[in-house]
């Protein structure tokens, strides 16, 4: 066993903090882009979004020393009582928060608000990682399958309840960290049947889908049968549920649509399924958003030169949908760039993760990658009016100070787990 | 399989997708972004002065002038005082009220009208004192003005161009003045210029937020080209003084070239009435009128019978189908007998009885009963009489005739000849010449405007081809060459059958003819006049009005130098009022000034207006 030194910096994974830093970079640059006006003069001003941000910026430098100080070894101790108290802060919320914009996710010191959801991604990570890396811990079983989706979903259901559902959507993420871990893929499998059948019912109404979709299973049923001469005689109670269930789902769908979501929620369905076309209420942002982006052509009208960004045509540009900034002034060129800069971070952490010993930092470094994915896929692909509108922010991207710190967190303990793994047996 | 491909797989297409999309949307979908159309993108005008227009002789018909507009916007209106500043426009409280609050509820942050084409008195004495007044100016505004006032029709006007033009031609925005009608429209293009452009960069408020790109994009106005038209103004507007109180159309053209030296309509009107700003009462003063019509070109757009000169052609085609010739003769008892039933006689005041007529003799004199037996031997040449007809109005159309001339000018008429299946369709039974003898005479179905008059009154002095007619002479000082109009057009007559025909239309001008009152001195004169019945309808009965006076002519006769249609409506014989109009305008411009004035006099003083004021009702048959 090699003996640890006492430098905080010893085995740092510098191609992750490399992307770290042009991401943040790039990110602080697009902000500075849709917010400034042309009245503020001073070298710092807090009273702008640009130089807020840049003081979170360089406050996240503190951060990150403070995360790497503390030994990896304490992490993996640790995470259940930073489990906890996120849990209680998320809890807190409810009585200590402050409204802003009709939900009750903010603690507010001061002229500080910060977003408790945004840390208690990283500290879920960490108990998921810490439950799962028990060597009693088998996930064949239902019971223990059934520990973990508490762990998960509890801090999922108190920021759907705040209400901030986009945010809660992110828990799904530990969908992959649970199928590397040996979770049989049928739930993923199940969900994205589930959506699929949602979505093509909403198209196509329920009857085509019904009849499409019993066919498929029929065919199904054809094979397993051809195979397996007693299939059909001991298993028909489980083809007839099938049947059954899938039915009575696509029967369900309007009802749900209907009644359970709410109107904005379909508004925004309804757009992006193109039911209703609309560029001026509900279906504005996403049309600004488009417009920018795709008036960016191949290599973009600049810094500070796109009309639509300076114009402030796009709502929520610096935060949810700073990409159409990106896409707007720096074109496809530069919008590819950031999109495979993101890539290449998913890639690291997970190559890296792979290398772990120690099944905790393998399985927190899945953590971290899937929940980045999740916020990059479901944040760009609503820019881009490939999914439903969900407010949720682009990593080191988006405007404001708890989700920079949130995605810093998230990134830099798994760098301090990484650094630690030679030391692992 | 390892556990890791699954979310490296689902990131590398995710990833993939991503950048699809991206590649969709702003390589393929972006390229036909115009980085200036934009919604971030205001543009500004700057206006170029509208090309000025000139006779073909360099005389000023079309000029600019400016006006000069009271603008406001609401908003930054201040408390003021009502009572002075209506006293220095000249409008009572009520009117100052009633367009206040019309700017106020189009925008109260947008400049608006307020009061349009101030006086330039006005606008001298207003400019002093306008600063006390907040959120009023004054907007300069070009306007058209014209020297003579003469040529109203032909030159047509420009007014604020409507929606739907603003939609398909995007040189023009709401509230611009575009060419509607004449000249002023069919060469809009060449005289309105280029807008220049300054482009401001606004944010989603609209407010405007500096210049676009520093202004890279910006560009200068081009005023519009000066054109010359083939015009001569003194022809035109002595043409304009001679039909004074009459109705009716006159076009001249110089044979040799298809030019339009005059084109004429009676009654007209002040060009002047349509600018400035009683513009908007004229206008609607001079729509309504529906007795005199004066915003009708009847040169282009009346449809009149032809009459006698129609003889001419028929005569023509006779020659080329070689049905009958100079030498033989057919005999007149005072008219023209094609049927056995009473009725079915066509009277002639030839003045002949039996004695033999030929052909020159038939023109000078105007005879029926020739041209019938004439028409009946032309349609009879063929195997039937719906052949016979097609091949007569087949050579009838090579003159122009039955369809529209081609020439440069936005209104016109078809007129109509017709063919066999014209009677095929018409005819429930078996017909023949006789069923359409008025034909012979240029009467009947057949309709035609003054200006294919005179082209045809053109082609029959080059003997045998004509140029389209045109009127624009030149563009920004340099001829126009247009192809369409210097390439010479044939008829189907050959040109050795005109001679004859000249001949006894200039003898139309000798003693004896019907023309022989309106000699020229030292012009020799080729013409044929008409006087063609006409009916119209009164209180749904169909009454015969006076007939139509009618004259073709061209001049000199060996060499000529102006072809002329001459249409005067109900004005009696054509030697009474169509010849000596015409005599008098080919003097005019052939020797520069009149000799003949007591002729002159007459003509002038003329007036047809107890004969027009019986009749109650739409004028021209046709319209």
């Amino acid at each position: 066993m090699r003996v640890e030194k006492n430098n905080i910096f010893e085995g740092v994974d510098w191609l992750l903090v490399l992307l770290y830093v042009l991401l943040v970079g790039f990110g602080w640059i697009n902000i500075y882009a849709t917010s400034i006006t042309d009245t503020s003069t001073d070298f710092f001003d807090l009273s702008t979004r640009y130089d807020k941000q840049l003081f979170w910026i360089l406050l996240s430098i503190p951060l990150i020393i403070g995360i790497l100080f503390f030994n990896s070894k304490y992490y993996e101790k640790f995470s259940s009582i930073l489990y906890l108290i996120s849990i209680a802060s998320l809890a807190g919320v409810f009585i200590l928060g402050k409204n802003i914009n009709g939900a009750m996710s903010w603690y507010s010191f001061g002229g500080i608000s910060l977003q408790p959801s945004e840390f208690a991604k990283a500290f879920t990570a960490l108990a998921v990682a810490k439950l799962l890396s028990d060597r009693q811990y088998n996930l064949g079983l239902i019971k223990n399958q059934i520990k973990v989706f508490i762990i998960i979903f509890l801090p999922a259901i108190l920021i759907t309840l705040q209400p901030d559902p986009g945010s809660a959507l992110i828990y799904l993420a530990f969908f992959f960290v649970l199928n590397r871990e040996g979770l049989t893929l049928n739930y993923i499998i199940l969900g994205v049947i589930t959506i699929a059948l949602f979505i093509l019912t909403l198209l196509f109404g329920p009857s085509t889908v019904t009849l499409i979709s019993f066919v498929i299973i029929t065919l199904f049923v054809y094979f397993f049968a051809k195979k397996d001469s007693t299939y059909l005689r001991f298993q028909w109670y489980k083809v007839l549920s099938i049947y059954l269930t899938v039915g009575l789902f696509i029967f369900s769908t309007n009802y749900v649509y209907n009644t359970v979501f709410e109107q904005h929620h379909r508004d925004r369905f309804d757009v992006l399924l193109g039911k209703s076309i609309d560029t001026k209420k509900i279906g504005y942002n996403t049309n600004q958003s488009i417009q920018a982006i795709s008036s960016g052509g191949f290599s973009g009208k600049g810094f500070l030169q796109g009309d639509r960004t300076q114009g402030k045509f796009v709502p929520e540009q610096d935060t949810d949908y700073i990409f159409s900034a990106v896409g707007e002034e720096w074109g496809f060129l530069g919008s590819a760039t950031v999109i495979i800069l993101f890539m290449l971070l998913l890639y690291r952490i997970i190559y890296l993760a792979e290398t772990h010993t120690n099944k905790f930092g393998r399985i927190y470094g899945y953590g971290v990658a899937s929940i980045f994915f999740f916020h990059i896929v479901i944040n760009i692909g609503m820019v881009m009016q490939l999914l439903p509108t969900v407010g949720i922010p682009l990593p080191f991207f988006s405007y404001g100070g708890s989700s920079l710190w949130g995605f810093t967190l998230l990134l830099f303990i798994f760098i301090r787990l990484d650094a630690h793994k030679s030391y692992d047996w | 399989m390892k556990r890791s491909f699954l979310l490296y797989f689902i990131i590398t297409i995710t990833g993939l997708l991503l950048i699809a999309r991206l590649f969709q949307l702003q390589v393929i979908r972006g390229s036909d972004h115009n980085p200036i159309q934009n919604a971030a993108v205001k543009v500004e005008y700057t206006y170029p002065e509208r090309g000025y227009i000139y006779d073909r002789n360099g005389i000023l018909l079309v000029a600019n002038q400016l006006s000069y507009d009271v603008m406001v916007v609401p908003k930054e209106v201040t408390a003021l005082d009502t009572l002075e500043f209506c006293s220095l426009l000249k409008i009572n409280k009520e009117a100052f009220k009633k367009r206040f609050q019309k700017a106020k509820n189009y925008a109260p942050w947008l400049p608006s009208v307020f009061l349009k084409q101030l006086a330039k008195d006005d606008f001298a004495f207003l400019q002093e004192k306008l600063h006390k007044f907040k959120g009023f100016y004054i907007q300069k505004r070009s306007i058209r003005n014209y020297p003579i006032a003469s040529a109203a029709n032909v030159l047509g006007y420009i007014s604020e161009v409507n929606e739907s033009e603003t939609r398909n031609n995007s040189n023009y925005q709401q509230g611009e003045l575009i060419g509607t009608r004449g000249v002023e429209k069919q060469y809009d293009s060449i005289l309105r210029g280029v807008k220049g452009k300054k482009y401001l960069h606004r944010d989603r408020l609209n407010k405007v937020i500096g210049s676009y790109k520093d202004g890279i994009y910006d560009t200068l106005a081009i005023n519009g080209q000066d054109i010359a038209l083939t015009i001569d103004s003194k022809l035109q507007q002595y043409g304009e003084l001679l039909m004074q109180g009459k109705r009716g159309g006159i076009v001249a053209l110089e044979p040799s070239s298809g030019e339009i030296l005059a084109l004429i309509s009676a009654p007209t009107y002040n060009p002047n009435r349509m600018t400035g700003r009683q513009r908007a009462a004229n206008s609607v003063q001079l729509f309504d009128d529906t007795q005199n019509k004066p915003m009708f070109d009847r040169g282009l757009q009346a449809i009149y019978s032809p009459g006698s000169p129609f003889k001419i052609i028929n005569a023509l085609i006779g020659l080329q189908e070689g049905v009958i010739n100079t030498k033989d003769h057919f005999l007149c008892y005072k008219g023209f007998r094609y049927g056995n039933r009473k009725n079915e006689f066509m009277g002639c005041h030839c003045g002949t009885f039996g004695t033999p007529i030929r052909l020159q003799t038939a023109i000078t004199k105007s005879c029926n009963t020739y041209f019938s037996n004439a028409y009946i031997k032309i349609i009879n040449n063929y195997s039937s009489p719906s052949k016979g007809m097609d091949a007569w109005s087949q050579h009838i159309k090579s003159f122009g005739l039955g369809n529209f001339l081609g020439y440069d000018l936005p209104s016109g008429k078809k007129g109509l000849i017709p063919n066999g299946k014209y009677y095929d369709n018409r005819n429930r039974y078996r017909w023949g010449p006789t069923t359409n003898i008025s034909n012979a005479i240029g009467q009947g179905e057949i309709l035609t405007t003054p200006i294919q008059l005179a082209n045809v009154t053109a082609a029959i002095a080059n003997k045998g081809f004509f140029y389209t007619p045109h009127i624009l002479k030149k563009t920004n000082k340099k001829l126009v060459n247009n192809p369409d109009f210097t390439i010479p057009k044939q008829t189907t007559i050959d040109s050795v059958h005109f001679a004859p025909i000249i001949e006894a239309m200039h003898r139309v001008f000798k003693k004896g003819g019907t023309g022989q009152y309106s000699q020229v001195k030292k012009i020799e004169i080729a013409g044929k006049t008409g006087t063609v019945e006409n009916f119209t309808k009164i209180d749904g009965v169909r009454v015969q009005q006076k007939d139509h006076s009618i004259l073709i002519a061209f001049a000199p006769k060996d060499n000529p130098k102006i072809a002329i249609a001459v249409f005067v409506e109900n004005g009696g014989y054509g030697s009474t009022i169509a010849t000596p109009i015409a005599s008098l305008l080919i003097e005019k411009y052939l020797h520069k000034k009149v000799l003949r004035k007591s002729e002159e006099k007459r003509m002038i003083n003329l007036s047809l207006k107890s004969i027009y004021d019986q009749q109650i009702q739409q004028p021209i048959k046709g319209n």
